[in-house]
């Protein structure tokens, strides 16, 4: 448009419509999506790479230094044992104890710690109390309650239940609280004057901005549920009760059978990689990138 | 404590009942020796459906006089009045929630006012309508560009339904072409809701460009120092000589007023001391 073009005054309010318009599809155009196979290879190309180098440094450390298998068993040896265990059956059922405990104690976590992290969230002066408590809390090893547990509850399920609780609770209470922290005054600001008060505010406003500072608390309290419990499992051992998988990995010490030591460490791993891949990263990119908040990598 | 000081003749419009009252109104923030008065002694009176442009540097107040008629924060002397149940209020950055769909954003706030919930999708999809976005219901804050994310809090906004809206230098953020397509969205709304609007900018075409009455505010603190009626009939042109020659007008008394700040604070110095209610 020539600045000289008459501009009539009625034509101007429709002119403005389609100007919008095409501003608008202009913010919209986005570029093409990448075919799913490339994503794929390209998330799963890296750790490939890595874990194959891994293999054979193993593998020219055992030919070069020739170690005892007793000692420093090479990937062949842990193979087999893994193979082995794996034939036997026994270990399945240390699958299961352990992913049961797991599940269960972590469920209960997550209730107790919502529970504790939404009350202290509210209350100025239980925040300003309990807040270093449950921060310090974070950087206590959760073995640390280990001995307090056997001595309340002895040598039963009860005592590993107490350890995962205790390992996991302030986590998932500690992610919670510092979501509800890193939420936008501007956003509370605008629930108030929207007329979100009081319980509507904390419904509508609060705990939606502060969801991924929860989900990061709660990918943090299974870790910490994960390594309580193996802890727990290593000393809490009795008959009455079913071995998991670190009374696996001590019944394997006590026989002094490296190959099996490795095969535990490396189902305990196992658990920790698949839990984390098959469903707490898909819940975080999910939630990050409904926001906007994630950077699709080019 | 409530103050208030000889209070100045309220500009707007008289036999009206003002849907916004602010009279004598003072916000110190701190207290004693260092406290810092971001307003002094602020009237204003907003008639029904009308546009006030709120004008002035940074720094004199504006926000927090906005703050204030939406009830975020009390004065500390001075009185506050609004028609109904309080304004609706349009923050600078939109604030819509991230996590909630463009109509879903309209819906919380109808949902808020108590609208049943058989009506909500029709009202969201009607309001959404009204400022052009029929086909963004579904779509995600953070998937809009900033002028639709503007339109679409201007929606939510309305949605309150309230007889005065505030609205917080809401198109600063905005390239040149889309804030000019929105001055003239704003005003279609305008005329077809009926709605007061109260409009904060820093930018003297805008306010002219927009306002039936533009208000100066100086800076720290923040009085009204003078305001003009605007006599142009809408739709008005940014670039039009009317709206340039008043524009001018204005800015020069801006100036002014900025200069004199500058060599009033230059001369507090010197004394050693800020008296910033000089």
């Amino acid at each position: 448009m020539s600045v000289s073009d008459p501009v009539k005054h009625d034509a101007r309010s429709v002119d403005d419509g389609q100007l919008e318009a095409g501003l608008d599809a202009l913010a919209l155009e986005t570029g093409s999506e990448r075919p799913l196979w490339r994503r794929w290879l390209q998330a799963a190309l890296p750790p490939l790479v890595v874990l194959v180098g891994l293999y054979v440094l193993w593998n020219l450390a055992i030919v070069v230094l020739d170690p005892p298998v007793n000692k420093f068993p090479g990937p062949m040896d842990v193979g087999h044992a893994i193979a082995d265990q794996w034939a036997d059956g026994a270990v399945v059922d240390s699958f299961r104890g352990s992913l049961q405990r797991g599940a269960v104690g972590f469920a209960l976590s997550v209730l107790v710690g919502t529970a504790i992290g939404v009350v202290v969230a509210q209350v100025k002066f239980l925040r300003a109390g309990f807040g270093p408590l449950l921060s310090g809390l974070q950087v206590l090893p959760s073995v640390a309650w280990v001995p307090v547990a056997i001595i309340w509850f002895g040598l039963t399920e009860k005592a590993m239940l107490a350890v995962i609780l205790l390992g996991a609770v302030p986590s998932i209470a500690n992610g919670l609280l510092s979501g509800v922290d890193q939420v936008p005054p501007l956003l509370l600001r605008v629930g108030h004057v929207l007329g979100a008060r009081g319980f509507r505010a904390v419904w509508h406003v609060v705990l939606p901005a502060a969801l991924p500072g929860y989900i990061a608390g709660l990918k943090q309290g299974w870790a910490f549920s994960w390594r309580s419990l193996m802890a727990a499992e290593l000393i809490v051992k009795s008959n009455d009760i079913r071995r998991g998988l670190g009374g696996y990995l001590d019944d394997a010490r006590t026989l002094g059978d490296m190959p099996w030591v490795f095969s535990g460490v490396f189902f305990i791993l196992l658990v920790g990689i698949v839990i984390e891949l098959a469903f707490f990263t898909p819940l975080e990119r999910r939630v990050l990138k409904r926001r906007g908040l994630l950077l699709e990598r080019g | 404590m409530t103050l208030i000081d000889a209070v100045g003749t309220p500009a707007g419009p008289a036999g009206t009942t003002p849907v916004v009252s602010v009279r004598g109104v003072r916000k110190a923030f701190g207290r004693g020796e260092g406290a810092v008065f971001a307003l002094d002694r602020v009237s204003l009176d907003v008639a029904p459906g009308e546009f006030v442009a709120l004008l002035g540097a940074s720094g004199c107040g504006k926000s927090t006089l906005l703050s204030l008629i939406a009830g975020l924060d009390r004065p500390t002397a001075g009185e506050v009045a609004v028609a109904g149940d309080g304004a609706a209020l349009m923050p600078q950055e939109g604030g819509l929630f991230p996590w909630l769909t463009a109509g879903r954003n309209v819906e919380l706030a109808l949902r808020l006012r108590g609208v049943s919930r058989s009506d909500r999708r029709t009202e969201a999809e009607r309001l959404l309508s009204l400022v052009r976005l029929d086909g963004a219901y579904d779509k995600r804050p953070h998937e809009l560009s900033g002028g639709m994310r503007q339109r679409v809090a201007l929606a939510r906004a309305l949605a309150q339904k309230r007889p005065v809206l505030l609205m917080d230098e809401p198109f600063s953020a905005l390239d040149a072409i889309t804030r000019d397509a929105l001055h003239g969205e704003l005003i279609r709304i305008w005329e077809e809701t009926g709605v007061a609007i109260v409009f904060v900018t820093h930018n003297v075409r805008e306010a002219v460009r927009l306002g039936q009455r533009v208000v100066l505010l100086s800076s720290r603190p923040g009085r009204v120092i003078r305001e003009w009626q605007v006599d142009i009939a809408q739709p008005r042109r940014i670039e039009a000589p009317d709206v340039s020659a008043l524009a001018g007008e204005i800015t020069e008394r801006l100036s002014t007023e900025i200069r004199r700040h500058a060599t009033a604070e230059a001369a507090a110095e010197q004394k050693g001391s800020i008296d910033v209610r000089q």
